[in-house]
């Protein structure tokens, strides 16, 4: 399955069944500039679409992570509390956020395909 | 003087969209918030070489007149009458309840003629306080075809002196009209940074020809408005708008240095400014709330509206100026709390979101300054 992407400039990765990598795209990561700090949410958390779930900061200013699909968080990156730099060098990859066990699989319907995205943010 | 609403640009406005600015709006202007270099290492490269800011957005007046340095101590609770020939002092505009309506550097360019630069957002209403109380004494010119150029870290002043030798002499907040490369220029010693530098004021037509030159030189990299304030953060360094405002005195945001002796009780030329009476009294009485600084334990940057609270919930005071320090590595933040708090051994915590961070107050500020002092 094929990364899909949210008007909230994050990546979604369908790894297997209900189970989603999530991260910030290279875009986002361009936009907030040098990040100084990533507050993550707790394994266990429930996430429900459209709401906050993480703090990105960056040196300028404080930017909200919003879930782009419910569900409940089994893993966080915890690697980004202490470097949150490994966004900017590689935020689709060593970059991710948080592992999300999705409760409406069907959400992913709604998110954009990445040419879809790239026209998104070309506008 | 600003035009309606319409968004205003710099005369240097190609040469940063041309350098790949980031460019945000700011006080009316379009202005580059951050380089291709990105904020962190435009900061890093100010501390240890040159960067090159564009500030034209700053209002700079001219006011003249036998009686220009006596007229403009009725404003401001600074010494002008003795500012030296070509020194640079800094001052504030008082209102009559004794709040900051704005910090500006002045200086004594000779011939009864002063020169003062002003916050971009506030240089309309400054222009309009100047005239309403100082019109009828003296000549006040809005310099709207000058631009502004600041040069600053240690290596500023071999770049600067590769075209104008002289300035190398130049002590912290001297000032000096020079050619830099057969431009006209007046150069001050002075900054927003913390380090060694200039300020260059030329006019809007020589200002790409001058950036051109300067940022020739493999020193030099451009710096924008976002570096500029984790520059002046780590420096201890008021913003109008923050640590300054028009409800609190300069006692209040802990200027007192600001304040000169003659015009304090007891000197020369005491009082005698909006707001005197309010500021006199704090200064022999104390204030209630001083600025501090503030560092936060971990990580998270604490910024600007964060509550400040005693161990027992209490809010104590807020953040003025909150976020990261690249020198430091870590976050800092400035903060208004009650003057009684404001000591080392108060246990102070800041709420973020929903966390309570623990907080030290410094000593300001959180970088030593490298003035060149002569």
């Amino acid at each position: 399955m094929s990364i899909k992407y949210s008007e909230d400039h994050e990546w979604v990765d369908a790894k297997e069944d209900d189970l989603v990598v999530i991260g910030i795209t290279d875009f986002a990561q361009e936009q907030l500039g040098d990040l100084v700090y990533v507050e993550l949410p707790e394994v266990g958390d429930e996430c429900t679409k459209g709401e906050n779930i993480s703090v990105i900061e960056s040196v300028k200013a404080a930017s909200d992570l919003v879930a782009p699909v419910s569900g409940s968080i089994i893993e966080v990156n915890s690697r980004l509390e202490d470097e949150p730099e490994i966004v900017t060098e590689d935020s689709m990859g060593e970059g991710w956020f948080i592992k999300v066990k999705l409760s409406n699989p069907s959400e992913l319907d709604e998110l954009m395909d990445e040419e879809a995205y790239n026209a998104f943010i070309e506008d | 003087m600003s035009v309606g609403s319409e968004i205003r640009k710099t005369p240097l406005h190609k040469m940063h969209v041309d350098a790949g600015a980031k460019m945000v709006p700011f006080a009316g202007y379009e202005m580059p918030v951050s380089y291709p270099l990105g904020i962190k290492k435009e900061h890093t490269h100010t501390r240890e070489r040159a960067g090159l800011f564009d500030v034209s957005h700053m209002g700079q007046i001219r006011l003249s007149g036998e009686h220009a340095m006596s007229a403009l101590e009725s404003l401001v609770p600074v010494d002008i009458i003795d500012l030296p020939l070509m020194k640079t002092r800094y001052a504030l505009f008082t209102s009559e309840n004794g709040g900051v309506m704005d910090d500006l550097m002045v200086t004594n360019l000779g011939d009864n003629s002063l020169f003062l630069v002003v916050n971009a957002a506030c240089k309309d209403s400054d222009f309009e306080h100047l005239q309403h109380h100082l019109g009828s004494s003296c000549e006040l010119e809005f310099c709207d075809d000058l631009a502004l150029l600041a040069l600053q870290g240690p290596k500023a002043v071999k770049v600067l002196c590769e075209h104008a030798p002289s300035i190398k002499e130049m002590a912290f907040m001297t000032a000096k009209q020079t050619k830099i490369n057969e431009i006209d220029c007046l150069v001050t010693r002075s900054g927003y940074t913390g380090e060694d530098g200039f300020e260059i004021s030329v006019s809007a037509k020589d200002a790409e020809s001058l950036a051109s030159l300067l940022i020739a030189n493999d020193e030099v990299e451009w710096i924008g408005l976002g570096a500029r304030d984790s520059l002046r953060l780590e420096a201890g360094l008021s913003l109008y708008g923050h640590e300054l405002d028009i409800s609190h005195s300069p006692v209040e945001s802990s200027l007192n240095w600001a304040l000169s002796k003659v015009r304090r009780l007891g000197g020369e030329r005491e009082g005698n400014y909006l707001g005197d009476q309010v500021i006199l009294n704090q200064l022999e009485n104390g204030s209630d709330t001083k600025v501090v600084g503030i560092l936060p334990e971990g990580k998270m940057p604490v910024r600007d509206g964060a509550t400040i609270q005693d161990e027992n919930g209490n809010q104590v005071g807020y953040v003025t100026s909150g976020g990261f320090g690249p020198t430091l590595n870590k976050p800092i933040s400035i903060a208004r709390i009650e003057t009684k708090f404001n000591q080392s051994q108060s246990k102070l915590f800041a709420l973020v979101r929903d966390k309570i961070i623990a907080v030290e107050i410094i000593k300001l500020p959180f970088v030593e300054h490298n003035y060149y002092r002569g």
